[in-house]
């Protein structure tokens, strides 16, 4: 392009008089833009080098603030710290439950909206959207009302739902929030991939004597696999993360970052930069071998 | 010794192989298909042809079973399966868009149909081999529909389709797809195999002359219904309502009041006065007819030259002469003012080099035999085709 757009900067008349010359915009192309590109790219890479960096900080005290040298002590004792075990423990199970749970239902309900006419269609496809938008402190919020008036006398949910199911707060209750903002996700996701599939593939299955059910797990599930798998990585991704919601729902149950939260105060340990660097390279991982999966299937 | 199949061993209960019974679909409040009944006979190559939109597909979708009639009934050999699904019914269907699945190979998709049905690993390998040679399309088994040609890919779909077996197969525009000479040859192709393997075919096109080298009969569509339907000559020579005569190549008609009869001819006055002589038998008792006469059927010749009493006639002038190699099209302007369109083959006029040019006064002639006449008065108001607009 540049290359190709030089000559055309040596001849004045033409581009000079109407429009600045060429020669700027070359500038711009040659240096500027990828000025720009670096420091965006530093702007978004700066926080996690340095959170992988200070993984390796043989730090003194409490915080890990200030450099003192390198050590491999984190990395070899990554979860040495009271209560760390069992959040990450809490974390994982739940963001693996909630990812099954919300890619299941999320998968259904956008083939649902987008294969039938249904009475509501439209407002369930705006509804879908309604938690993506809201607050998450005001869903939190909302969701701790709703979970706590189970469990008392006379509240609105008092008698519906067993008691010790929604109250005391716990473990359900964050898995029930995070299938509940998960799905959202995945039915956007979902019905994006859906969108472009061909229905004349599943006639097709049928008309060679695939019944309903051959024919989804034959045809449309692998066809609609890429789309569910996207949807899932983001959903577990959104559950590991995870922090305003369920620190109104959890009770007394901690997951990863409600516990960085709660030791924040009095410390910081390496082993939080451990840990994150850990699930940063695992999603550094995944999102690699997809990429590798794909250039293998489409060749 | 391999597992029967089921339907080889069905023998056939009629000769009629799918039978519809006063079908209609209806979308919304227009009527797709709007109260056809026909019957397609076992063995036979069958064509839905008609323009865009007459509803070919959807009487299609409806035969496969992806479609439910909104009324009437849908018999395959003698059975009743207006509401069975298609995975129950022994037809297969390539479609036009062929929906082979992307995510298999040309084996897998070939053999999805046999894995259904669950026959034996070693019988499905031999059979999707044997069916890819049929397709000449041996060794592509490990590719994947999205590395293999349009015209293959049609091919893929057949043998999927063929390799059941069916009773009837049904092909909606399979060939739409395909550049000219690939679609000629791919008309043999289909012929060819559609003799070997001796299944129904019923087939949609909007081609007519796909439908006329290819079918054993046609029904002509129009609007959801079959204006006519019969085996190609029968169509082409006696087409009868102004829509089949405009839709299956080029017609001349002519508007006439019958006036008097001579031997076993009915003599047609037409508006200038001029009479016109069609047989007896084609009038039918009726007074207002249109009659029709095929361009090639017709002799060009000069004001002097003398014509065979026995022949119609007409005085025009030539407005239009296009030279397309094997004949020579001209558009007459008739004294009563319709044009006429006439082509001539090029033997000696060309090798004389006498053509008729623009403004040449001429006499078109041809004999009453030649003529057919519209029957169906109804199908005049419905929408005229004009003569030249096919071709
Ligand atoms: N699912 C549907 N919903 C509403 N209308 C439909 C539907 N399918 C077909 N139609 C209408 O029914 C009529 C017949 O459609 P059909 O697809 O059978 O036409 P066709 O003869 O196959 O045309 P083409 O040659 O263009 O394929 C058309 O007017 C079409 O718009
Ligand atoms: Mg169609």
């Amino acid at each position: 392009m540049t290359a190709v757009s030089q000559p055309l900067a040596d001849a004045p008349a033409r581009t000079a008089s109407r429009r600045p010359p060429r020669r700027i915009f070359h500038a711009i192309d040659h240096w500027a833009l990828p000025a720009f590109t670096l420091l965006a790219i530093g702007y978004l890479l700066i926080p996690i080098a340095v959170m992988i960096v200070f993984s390796f900080n043989d730090y003194q005290g409490k915080f890990n603030f200030v450099w003192h040298g390198f050590t491999l002590q984190g990395w070899l004792h990554p979860f040495d710290w009271p209560g760390l075990p069992d959040a990450i423990k809490t974390s994982l199970l739940i963001a693996f439950l909630s990812t099954v749970g919300s890619s299941i239902l999320g998968t259904f309900i956008g083939l649902a909206l987008t294969r039938y006419n249904f009475r509501g269609r439209g407002a369930i496809n705006g509804l879908i959207f309604l938690p993506m938008a809201t607050p998450e402190i005001v869903m939190g919020a909302s969701l701790l009302t709703l979970f706590v008036s189970s469990g008392l006398q006379g509240g609105m949910l008092n008698g519906v739902v067993p008691k010790g199911v929604l109250f005391p707060l716990g473990f359900t209750t964050i898995l029930i929030a995070h299938i509940m903002f998960n799905i959202s996700y995945v039915v956007v996701t979902v019905k994006a991939r859906i969108a472009g599939f061909d229905r004349r593939l599943e006639e097709a299955a049928m008309d060679l004597g695939a019944d309903e059910l051959t024919t989804f797990w034959k045809i449309t599930f692998p066809l609609i696999f890429p789309g569910v798998l996207a949807a899932s990585l983001l959903a577990f991704s959104l559950s590991i993360d995870d922090f305003i919601i369920t620190s109104f729902v959890s009770g007394t149950t901690n997951t990863f970052p409600i516990w960085v939260y709660s030791i924040i105060k009095n410390a910081l340990p390496v082993q939080i930069n451990v840990v994150g660097s850990m699930v940063f390279l695992g999603a550094v991982a995944i999102v690699g071998l997809s990429n590798i999966r794909q250039a293998r299937a489409n060749r | 010794m391999v597992e029967p199949h089921p339907q080889e061993f069905v023998e056939p209960v009629s000769e009629i192989d799918v039978r519809l019974v006063d079908v209609v679909k209806r979308f919304g409040d227009s009527n797709a298909v709007d109260h056809i009944s026909l019957d397609v006979k076992d063995g036979e190559f069958f064509s839905l042809l008609g323009p865009s939109g007459c509803g070919k597909t959807t009487t299609l979708r409806m035969i496969g079973g992806f479609e439910q009639p909104t009324s009437g009934l849908i018999e395959l050999q003698g059975q009743d399966v207006t509401w069975l699904p298609s995975y129950k019914r022994n037809v297969n269907t390539v479609f036009q868009s062929y929906a082979l699945f992307p995510h298999l190979t040309i084996e897998e998709n070939v053999a999805f149909g046999l894995r259904r049905k669950k026959v034996k690993d070693a019988e499905v390998k031999s059979r999707v081999t044997d069916m890819l040679k049929l397709v000449e399309l041996p060794g592509f088994e490990r590719r994947k529909p999205n590395q293999i040609s349009g015209g293959q890919a049609q091919r893929v779909a057949l043998a999927r389709a063929l390799i059941n077996r069916p009773a009837v197969l049904l092909l909606d525009e399979p060939l739409g797809a395909l550049d000219l000479k690939l679609r000629k040859q791919m008309q043999v192709e289909l012929k060819r195999i559609q003799r070997e393997v001796g299944i129904t075919f019923i087939y949609v096109t909007h081609d007519q002359e796909e439908a006329m080298t290819m079918s054993d009969r046609i029904a002509v569509m129009n609007r959801g219904q079959y204006e006519q339907l019969g085996d190609p000559e029968s169509l082409y020579e006696r087409p009868q309502t102004r829509f089949v005569a405009g839709f299956l190549g080029v017609s001349n008609l002519l508007a006439g009041t019958v006036d008097g009869s001579a031997d076993s001819f009915v003599l047609v006055k037409l508006a200038d006065d001029t009479r016109l002589r069609v047989p007896a038998g084609l009038v039918e008792g009726k007074t207002e007819i249109e009659v029709g006469i095929r361009p090639e059927k017709i002799r060009m010749n000069g004001t002097d030259d003398t014509i065979p009493a026995a022949a119609n006639q007409l005085e025009g002038v030539v407005s239009d002469v296009s030279y397309v190699g094997v004949s020579t099209q001209y558009i007459v302007a008739s004294k009563s003012g319709i044009p006429m369109t006439v082509y001539e083959q090029n033997v000696e006029r060309t090798s004389q080099g006498s053509l008729y040019r623009r403004g040449d006064a001429v006499r078109v002639s041809w004999l009453p035999e030649h003529t057919f006449v519209i029957r169906d008065a109804a199908a005049a108001t419905r929408e005229p085709v004009p003569a030249k607009e096919i071709h």
